[in-house]
């Protein structure tokens, strides 16, 4: 027979404003159980969790319910604070009273009756809980990170710097990401390269991080401390200890100046050879065969570049290699890209070359870009005169066939500084921006952006642009209106920059169903808690870094790499894990040794062993299951799935859930 | 007056079965949120959709409950990969079963439902609660033992 | 009274009102405050774009420039120190200029004096054009 006390919790008045706190006390005095019931105005405190210690050593309980907030939020406290004294933790259960109840309902009767109804479910529960021990399990001391931007670079070098091991896996051929792509960045107008390239070369050259390019995550098995993780190794081509970066191949690649291929990283507005590096300070310095264009390996000849280099480096029969490493942490860092455009013909940004994405503007501002860092139109070469910038292109959007329904948070900045650089070397120019919102919350971001229109005389209008039309002689006409006074406009421009809505990369989803990270409804990763564990997934041992997680500026982003890269290094700076002891359990004496169970298992945790039994005086040998607790993550399905009802789910048994059904509908 | 039409009014009960890392969550968000839905559901965390014993199902019904909901994972992000898939094959059985013998398939559902998607875990409830009072009390496979 | 010289224009209006109309952001106090708001067809926010835009003849001859009651509301309460006020203020005067009446007698007043001429107008303008 337990001995349970009963804390029901105030919470300020978040609970105590919908839910009679001191009836709920009475009404659950005198369950089963049930031998002490209190309220205090905050249970999670200090003084709260005292009172529970003293009622523990006063009343000898066995069992304990809090009636607080979600058991997600504070079950930890409790169960800690139990343990302090001297109860089993998981002889603590919480009913949720808060997030389930005192915030959704209004009518305090109703929200009163709901309350007791989960306090009673609880207690029935405790009535049947059994002090569990956690297991322990080994953490491998090596990190992964999954891409090898801005983002995945710092975390990275946080982790190696810490004295681990890490590995980046990055699916282009050289580290880098977007911001490598950018000219300069906001709000210091920094060279990005500038700042980049130094950690670019640092990853490359730290004893602790291993380079994993033109490779990507194939498959991933294990749990937090132990995950097993394949990654193919793309066939570069090119030999990577004897390649000497000298770049002789890219230079005499026929297909180079004829080939007609779109270079990825200047957004196709440049060609690039078969046999190629993304850019000139590309890390590693290696270049890759794009094999479905390279015409040796289309036709079976040509082979120049493996003739030119000097160091015979190109090997065309090089295959695409699987490696599977150990790592105790994954973070996830694989940023961003940005929507097509398809769906918005008023923009005509697919029937003029003149209309142009930001990020193309960035290569074409860009003194390594397409055009050495002259600002020309792309119809003629002609510098622009009037350009007209277009502010949230499929940003808060609701229509989902067109765009995003968040807001992309970076383009209000990236457009001040794109119309105060352009101002800068083109005085003349006349800049029109037509936005919605003008969002610039950040350190010196305001101000920034009314320099902008205070210095550089940048014409920000009220409005959404509604038609983009091209011109014969050339010009485009865009039609818009300046919502603050009230009239349309019809304005000739040179140049329509759009800033189009960003999206998490595509290959994200993928990802996170390998990782078993939960994603949220536009392909960002979910964090742990919105605002307390930011940077941590919901399944443990997964890390967030960067635009993955959600729209966010370079030096957001670098905060949260540090911030995920912290939580990795505390997670390997331990030598044991706890396990969820939670785990599935067999009765042997139930069990008929059938297999439904070890099918339905996602850990391969349930084995086959046979036993001597003694039935009646029989001796017989019976193939019973067997769980391995290092391995099982308490998920249950072996438990729905038994036929003989043999398997049970610690701490979530057959009988405990049966009952708080049993307590709900009574 | 009003009074006389609260207590006259069928209010059903309704047991909801939440995977702790998905749904459970999205419940929690919608109560950050104050998204509100009727009081009459009463969630039961459990590990993973994949953990609902039909079992228990069959229990809220003998005992009096008028609805049963499960809310597990989007397809592709159970936790432990499968659950949510074998909950869905599991349940689809049982449901129809259970129409056979009489409990009509808009008392039983599967839901998923991510933990970013409080709005949707209300609106799921704020239906299915509607959708269970429109069929009223449920008759079937009740245990007479537990009746007055 | 048109402008050939629209620059040239827009400079002076900057110059005689002391303020930068660039430095508007659009919140809309000016219009809020505005005890004429009903009166004018631009409304006090818009004023700052139409003189960047060197839309001067237009907000002149628009009701707005006329119905101001220069009761300084705008300009004391602007948190950008744009102080729409000053720009009609300034405009109308320019306009005044144009036609060759930048002098203003005290004996002229009973003159001028119309039934639905704001008082605080005549102040405000004879503030300015007694020399």
């Amino acid at each position: 027979m337990q001995r349970i006390g009963v804390f029901v919790c105030h919470c300020g008045t978040n609970i105590a404003a919908t839910v009679d706190v001191k009836k709920v006390v009475e009404m659950v005095r005198y369950e089963q159980g049930v031998v002490f019931a209190d309220d205090y105005m905050y249970m999670c405190s200090e003084a709260g969790q005292e009172k529970i210690i003293e009622a523990i050593k006063e009343y000898k309980l066995t069992g304990l319910v809090i009636c607080s907030c979600s058991p997600r939020m504070h079950e930890k406290t409790f169960r800690a604070c139990a343990e302090k004294a001297g109860l089993n933790p998981y002889m603590v259960e919480v009913a949720n009273i808060r997030e389930q109840c005192s915030w959704i309902h209004k009518d305090k009767e109703e929200a009163t009756k709901k309350a007791v109804i989960l306090a009673r479910a609880a207690i029935a529960k405790v009535n049947l809980n059994t002090p569990l021990k956690e297991g322990e399990s080994p953490v491998t001391k090596r990190a992964l990170v999954i891409g090898g931007g801005i983002a995945g670079i710092q975390t990275a070098l946080d982790i190696a710097d810490a004295g681990y091991e890490v590995d980046i896996v990055e699916k282009e051929p050289s580290i880098g990401g977007r911001m490598s792509q950018f000219d300069k960045t906001f709000p210091t107008l920094d060279c990005a390269s500038c700042i980049l390239t130094p950690k670019m070369v640092e990853v490359n050259q730290h004893p602790n991080i291993t380079l994993y390019t033109y490779s990507e995550v194939e498959k991933v098995s294990g749990y937090v401390g132990n995950f097993d993780v394949g990654i193919r190794k793309k066939a570069r081509s090119v030999d990577f200890d004897k390649c000497t970066g000298c770049g002789e191949c890219m230079t005499k690649c026929p297909l180079g100046k004829i080939g007609h291929i779109p270079s990825e990283f200047d957004r196709g507005l440049k060609n690039r050879p078969a046999i190629y590096m993304p850019f000139a300070q590309a890390v590693p310095a290696v270049p890759v065969i794009d094999r479905e264009n390279c015409t040796y390996f289309k036709t079976g000849k040509c082979g120049v570049c493996a003739k030119i280099c000097p160091s015979k480096a190109v090997d065309y029969e090089q295959q695409d290699e699987i490696v599977t490493v150990k790592y105790g942490a994954i973070v996830v860092a694989t940023g961003f890209d940005i929507i097509n455009l398809d769906k918005f013909g008023e923009y005509a940004y697919n029937e003029s070359p003149d209309v142009i994405t930001s990020i193309e503007l960035e290569r074409l501002m860009n003194a390594a870009g397409p055009t050495g860092g002259h600002l020309e139109r792309m119809s003629d070469h002609k510098q622009p005169k009037d350009i007209v910038f277009i502010q949230c292109v499929g940003s808060r959007c609701d229509n989902e066939e067109k765009g995003k329904p968040y807001c992309s948070k970076v383009c209000c900045m990236y457009t001040a500084k794109h119309a105060m650089l352009i101002k800068d070397h083109w005085p003349d120019t006349n800049i029109t921006v037509f936005y919605i919102d003008v969002r610039t919350p950040g350190k010196n971001f305001d101000e920034f952006y009314r320099r902008a229109v205070e210095q550089y005389h940048v014409n920000y209008i009220k409005g959404q642009v509604g038609k983009v039309m091209p011109q014969p002689d050339g010009s485009l006409l865009v039609q818009a209106a300046d919502l603050l006074d009230g009239k349309q406009i019809k304005m000739k421009a040179d140049m329509v920059v759009l800033a189009a809505a960003i999206e998490p990369n595509p290959g994200v989803r993928k990802i996170a169903t390998m990782l078993t990270a939960s994603i949220d409804n536009n392909n960002f990763l979910t964090e742990a808690h919105a605002k307390l564990r930011p940077v941590e997934s919901p399944t443990a041992g997964i890390f967030l870094s960067g635009m993955a997680q959600g729209p966010k500026d370079i030096p957001e982003t670098v905060s949260q790499a540090g911030a995920a890269a912290v939580k990795v290094v505390g997670l390997l700076a331990k030598d044991k894990l706890k396990t969820n002891p939670c785990t599935a359990q067999c009765d042997t004496l139930l069990c008929n040794g059938c297999s439904t169970c070890a099918n339905v298992c996602p850990y391969g945790a349930i084995t086959y062993e046979d036993i001597q039994v003694n039935d009646h005086g029989l001796r017989e040998t019976r193939r019973v299951a067997q769980v391995n607790l290092a391995l099982c993550q308490g998920c249950g399905a072996c438990t729905s799935a038994c036929p003989s009802g043999a398997m049970d789910l610690q701490g979530f048994s057959n009988r405990q859930i049966t009952t708080e059904v049993d307590a709900i509908c009574r | 007056m009003p009074m006389n039409e609260e207590n006259t009014e069928f209010r059903p009960l309704i047991v909801a079965f939440c995977c702790n890392w998905c749904s459970y969550a999205g419940a929690d968000l919608a109560g950050s949120s104050r998204l509100s839905y009727p009081a009459d559901v009463k969630i039961i965390r459990v590990p993973c959709s994949g953990r609902v014993n039909p079992m228990f199902i069959l229990r809220a019904f003998e005992r009096g409950a008028d609805g049963v909901i499960i809310c597990g994972c989007h397809p592709g992000d159970c936790h432990y990969s499968t659950g949510n898939y074998y909950a869905r094959r599991r349940m689809a059985l049982l449901f129809s079963m259970l129409e056979y013998i009489g409990v009509e398939n808009g008392r039983t559902r599967v839901e998923w439902c991510s933990a970013a998607e409080g709005a949707k875990f209300s609106k799921t409830m704020n239906e299915f609660c509607e959708k269970i009072k429109s069929l009223g009390e449920n008759v079937r496979l009740g245990d007479l033992r537990c009746k007055n | 009274m048109s402008f050939t010289n629209v620059e040239n224009q827009v400079e002076l209006i900057k110059e005689i009102s002391g303020s930068d109309p660039y430095k508007c952001m659009k919140c809309g106090k000016c219009s809020a405050s505005c005890p004429s708001y009903n009166e004018m067809d631009i409304k006090p926010h818009q004023f700052a774009s139409y003189i960047i835009r060197g839309d001067v003849d237009e907000l002149l001859s628009s009701k707005s420039a006329w119905k101001c009651l220069s009761c300084f509301a705008c300009i004391e309460r602007c948190p950008r120190d744009v102080q729409p006020g000053k720009l009609v203020d300034a405009a109308r005067q320019l306009a005044e200029r144009q036609r060759g009446g930048d002098h203003l007698q005290a004996d002229e007043i009973p003159e001028l004096l119309a039934e639905d001429l704001p008082q605080q107008l005549l102040v405000s303008a004879f503030r300015r054009y007694r020399r």
